[in-house]
């Protein structure tokens, strides 16, 4: 009964769809304005109605209703209740599920609260929205069912992959789904904008808070998945430039570029064509990615989650929404005014010049991922990985970080490189110094090398903007852009220390051995069996020392789960405020030696940390934005009332 | 702005769609290219999963991954009584079979009183035989679906993934692959 609820609501929730979109359009035209008030209660209940289906979704998850398909194939009773909710959104229709659930309630969302722009830019945003959702209401209710029955109710479930029992990964998907779907409400935005030539400030302001949510969220999402590849695949590395990760990616740096460029249209009323083009591309990365990630098309380490089939359906979703947006930004393009001028050398200027450095960058991982299928198509065969991409990437990175220290000191429309020389001396020094320390005590690689020196400029450099300021009555959004350009230098840091400075050891060790790894001393204890819930385990007990200091303990395991089975390893890890232990245990090398691998790696939690910085940063400035957006909208509220009574 | 900057602008503009459109060609290639893609499998080089199955027929034992790693490379056939193309298989494995090549079987979710009939009917290469009901091994040394064949080599490790059905022309292509693994 209630997987039968669940699916009445999706398909009510779909027509509602339908009724946004077909009210929003004829709302538009002059004999359709008396649908125009349906369209945001409809949209709000839209929203509420995916919600119910997403809850009960969750719900016969929670129960392993062992009579509905999908739990059936992707829960089990022994596992535990955290891992029973993440199965929920951990497979194919579910995630889809919870795709809709958040569109919707992101489309209810605007149509409650937004209400700076002209009715008609918002009737359009909806009907974009509307019509955006109705593709994938249509992909579930035909192609992928949540709530197919299964007759008869299997015995027990086929459990989940056990890579993915782990609480990051349980929360690692839905984090960027957010930032996903948070980009649709800027592509429908773009939509709207498109539709009316509506493209101005209030355009970006609207959409400005919906990117950087998005962004924070996607932030936060790469960060979290790229540590939990680090650790839960116990290869050590922390970013393969893999299709999956490069699918994360894509969208980030899209809505990067978004989130600056739609700055300076909200404050300099400049660049409009291209913050419209940069919304319509956000959202299209993310459907671009998510197509990647499901279709199989291209084999990643995730291929847990791939189907041909479902590919299909949603390519055709993405020609239709990305074509269709494309097709009209090249109509209507041409009729959006220029915006203000400004010169080269300006705080516009050095934010074209790095949303061109992030565009080219995209370009570059959109190649690179999607180049094994063009090879493919010539009869060859490759794979293409860092080698390709750290270089490349690389060459735009480094100018990009360059003009990062440097823009945010420029002042709007027209400035000049003298005025702001003498700041950035400071910066230039330290670089030059890091540089020449690094020559003389160092054999580092060219890349770690630059890394190293700009992380020291950047780190300097990015704290500037607050010189001669009130630290106090600094505006939070200030506050905010300094936080994130301070974690970039602390993530390239981080970044740049790890490859040059990584110690690696792999040897074959009895019970007694003891393995030197950098400044570390590790002794082999013991090795025991273990038993989880759901897995049993050898587990190495290690001691580590660093130094002379005290022994610490570290248990690396390697893991046999038996639903389904599979066997995983448990990286074991001691970080220190200058850097992480990393200790792996392999097979049994046989004569009763072990297999172990150690890393010491100098300073890698400061990519990480750097990556939190970065979301802290979108964070203040989300905050300090939304509040002034809200001081601005009582106080408006406050005139008009005024006027009220004096009219009186 | 003149008019022929407009111009060029106005061609610019279309140019993202153009991309776009290329994308979606190349990517409509890759979903419809032939089915019988090589797919290099993720297990390649690495030792078969730790299983033990239960006898799927009376007459031959079941199969534990224990009885891999003799020292000889031998095949690792995953097949089932309803599934078409392991029938058409079935003269492939015999001739391999024919030319000492050691092959055992798993059969994927099937009865005992099929498999019996299905080897009745299109012939016994097998060793052994596992049953496995729930797909579990299946799963675990990467196989999607029947049949496929795994050689597996003297020390347990899978060498090759055979996707699909053996054709009377792959027979020397699994000969050359046993030979390697031999090695």
């Amino acid at each position: 009964m209630m997987a039968e609820f669940g699916l009445a609501a999706l398909w009510l929730a779909a027509a509602l769809a339908g009724l946004q979109l077909i009210a929003g359009s004829l709302a538009l035209t002059s004999r359709g304005q008396g649908l125009a008030g349906m369209v945001r209660p409809v949209a709000v209940v839209q929203g509420a109605l995916a919600l119910v289906a997403f809850v009960v979704l969750v719900v016969l998850f929670c129960q392993t209703d062992l009579s509905v398909k999908l739990v059936a194939m992707n829960s089990h009773s022994a596992k535990p209740l955290i891992y029973k909710l993440a199965g929920a959104w951990g497979n194919h229709e579910g995630s889809m599920l919870l795709w809709v659930t958040v569109m919707g309630l992101a489309g209810g969302f605007v149509a409650l609260v937004e209400k700076r722009l002209p009715e008609p830019t918002m009737l359009a945003t909806l009907a974009g929205q509307a019509f955006v959702s109705l593709g994938f209401y249509a992909f579930l209710l035909v192609s992928s069912n949540p709530f197919e029955r299964l007759d008869p109710p299997a015995a027990e479930g086929q459990g989940l992959n056990p890579l993915l029992q782990d609480m990051g990964l349980a929360f690692h998907p839905p984090t960027l789904y957010l930032g996903y779907v948070g980009l649709s409400v800027a592509f429908s935005f773009a939509i709207g904008a498109l539709i009316t030539r509506e493209v101005g400030p209030a355009f970006a302001r609207a959409m400005r808070p919906w990117v950087m949510g998005a962004w924070i969220f996607l932030t936060i999402g790469i960060t979290a998945g790229s540590y939990w590849a680090y650790y839960e695949l116990g290869w050590g590395g922390w970013w393969f430039w893999d299709p999956v990760e490069n699918a994360s990616l894509m969208p980030w740096l899209a809505a990067t570029a978004l989130l600056h460029s739609a700055s300076v249209l909200a404050s300099r009323n400049a660049l409009r064509a291209w913050t419209v083009m940069l919304g319509v591309v956000a959202f299209s990365m993310s459907m671009v990615g998510t197509f990647l990630v499901r279709s199989g098309i291209l084999t990643s380490v995730h291929a847990f989650a791939v189907d041909p089939e479902r590919g299909t359906f949603i390519l055709a979703l993405l020609a239709i929404n990305i074509g269709g947006a494309l097709t009209l930004f090249a109509l209507r393009a041409a009729t959006v005014t220029e915006g203000e001028r400004f010169a080269l050398v300006s705080r516009e200027g050095a934010l074209v010049f790095n949303n061109v450095m992030l565009s080219a960058i995209l370009g570059i991982v959109l190649f690179g991922t999607l180049y094994p299928l063009v090879a493919e198509a010539m009869g060859a065969k490759v794979s293409v990985g860092p080698p390709y991409f750290n270089p490349m990437s690389a060459i735009f990175f480094v100018p990009m970080l360059i003009v990062l220290a440097v823009g945010p000191l420029l002042r709007w429309r027209r400035d000049s490189f003298a005025r702001v020389r003498l700041g950035l001396l400071l910066p230039a020094l330290l670089v030059v110094a890091v540089a020449i320390g690094l020559a003389i005590v160092a054999n580092v690689g060219v890349l770690p090398f630059l890394g190293l020196a700009l992380a020291a400029g950047l780190a300097v450099a990015s704290l500037l903007p607050l010189r001669g300021r009130r630290l106090t009555r600094t505006p939070l959004a200030v506050w905010g852009m300094v936080v994130a350009h301070f974690g970039v230098a602390v993530a390239l840091f981080g970044m740049a220390s790890e490859s040059a400075f990584s110690v690696e050891k792999l040897v074959a060790a009895r019970v007694g051995d003891t393995t030197q790894a950098g400044p570390w001393q590790v002794k082999l204890e013991r090795i025991d069996p273990v038993a989880g819930p759901n897995w049993t385990a050898l587990e190495a007990k290690m001691t580590a020392r660093y130094g002379q200091g005290a022994p610490v303990e570290v248990h690396p395991q390697s893991r046999f789960f038996w639903a389904p089975p599979q066997q995983t390893t448990e990286s074991a890890l001691v970080t220190r405020w200058n850097g992480q232990l990393y200790a792996v245990l392999g097979e049994e090398a046989g004569g009763g030696r072990w297999q172990l691998r150690l890393w010491w790696k100098p300073f890698v939690t400061f990519i990480w940390y750097g990556g939190l910085l970065i979301a802290l940063g979108g964070l203040l400035a989300l905050l300090g934005r939304t509040a002034s957006d809200i001081r601005r909208f009582v106080a408006r509220g406050k005139i008009a009332e005024r006027r009220m009574e004096q009219g009186r | 702005m003149n008019a022929e900057a407009q111009k060029s602008r106005r061609w610019t503009l279309w140019l993202p769609l153009a991309l776009f459109a290329g994308f979606v060609v190349l990517v409509l290639f890759g979903l419809l290219r032939p089915a019988d893609r090589d797919v290099a499998s993720a297990m390649i080089g690495k030792p078969l999963p730790t299983f033990d199955l239960r006898p799927a027929v009376p007459d031959r034992p079941g199969l534990a991954s224990s009885n891999f790693g003799d020292g000889k490379p031998r095949l690792l056939n995953i097949f089932a009584s309803w599934c078409i193309p392991c029938a058409i298989e079935a003269p492939q494995l015999d001739r391999l079979r024919a030319a000492g090549v050691e092959i055992d079987g798993i059969a994927i979710r099937d009865r005992r009183e099929d498999v019996t009939a299905f080897l009745a009917r299109y012939g016994n290469p097998f060793s052994r035989i596992g049953a496995d009901d729930v797909s579990a091994v299946q799963l675990a040394i990467g196989s999607s679906g029947v049949p496929e064949t795994f050689v597996i080599d003297g020390k347990g490790v899978i060498r090759y993934q055979h996707i699909g059905e053996i054709r009377a022309d792959q027979v020397p292509l699994i000969l050359e692959k046993l030979e390697e693994a031999g090695k």
